[in-house]
């Protein structure tokens, strides 16, 4: 096994992160920045998992898991559900 | 097939885990290269979760215990329902804003 596989994709991933963080600021549109919340929300359970698996710590994994549940809320939270399900076509 | 130290496992292990990366990878450059709001959600929810299964399968061979591969698939099935609402919502956003100031020139 390669002793240094597992840092170095944490290492990578945070780079892609990092990447992510230009398109939070060029974004034209809202909906662009909050692309990239996606991108951060799958990449950090990610990141999580295997700091894990490489510093033998189970928890991490509870934590992940935790992570990927308010992934979802984020945008929810942001974009808001539309109140009548039927139309649908309100402003949140 | 001389394995050295490290057995078949880790090699398929270390294949997954670095194809995952390259998932993710693509995903990044999908987000940051494609010229619309929708190719971009397309790339990324599609390149992400195929990342984040790699990972999962990668990281579910070295931990060598069934609860833990239970728990890495629940993850990342969550993360694709996350990725699905979410990309679903922003892209409704982006039609409705669209729609709304339709004089607006392509997105840079």
């Amino acid at each position: 096994m390669i002793s240094w596989l597992l840092p170095g994709l944490v290492v990578f991933l945070l780079l892609n992160l990092a990447a992510g963080l230009v398109r939070v600021a060029r974004g034209p549109t809202p909906a662009d920045r909050m692309s990239s919340a996606l991108l951060f929300g799958s990449t950090t359970v990610a990141v999580l998992l295997i700091l894990a698996e490489w510093m033998s710590e189970p928890a991490m994994r509870n934590v992940a898991l935790l992570f990927v549940m308010l992934a979802a809320v984020i945008s929810l939270a942001f974009f808001g559900m539309p109140r009548d399900i039927g139309a649908g076509d309100d402003e949140p | 097939m001389s394995m050295g130290d490290t057995s078949l496992v880790e090699w398929i292990a270390t294949s997954l885990l670095v194809l995952g990366a390259l998932f993710y990878l693509a995903g990044t450059v999908g987000l940051l290269r494609f010229p619309d709001v929708h190719c971009r959600l397309h790339a990324l929810t599609k390149a992400d979760n195929l990342g984040l299964l790699l990972v999962c399968a990668g990281l579910g061979l070295l931990a060598c215990d069934w609860q833990v591969a239970a728990l890495l698939g629940t993850i990342w099935l969550l993360g694709l329902l996350a990725a699905t609402v979410s990309a679903h919502l922003i892209a409704r956003h982006a039609c409705r804003d669209h729609s709304a100031t339709s004089s607006r020139t392509g997105s840079a």
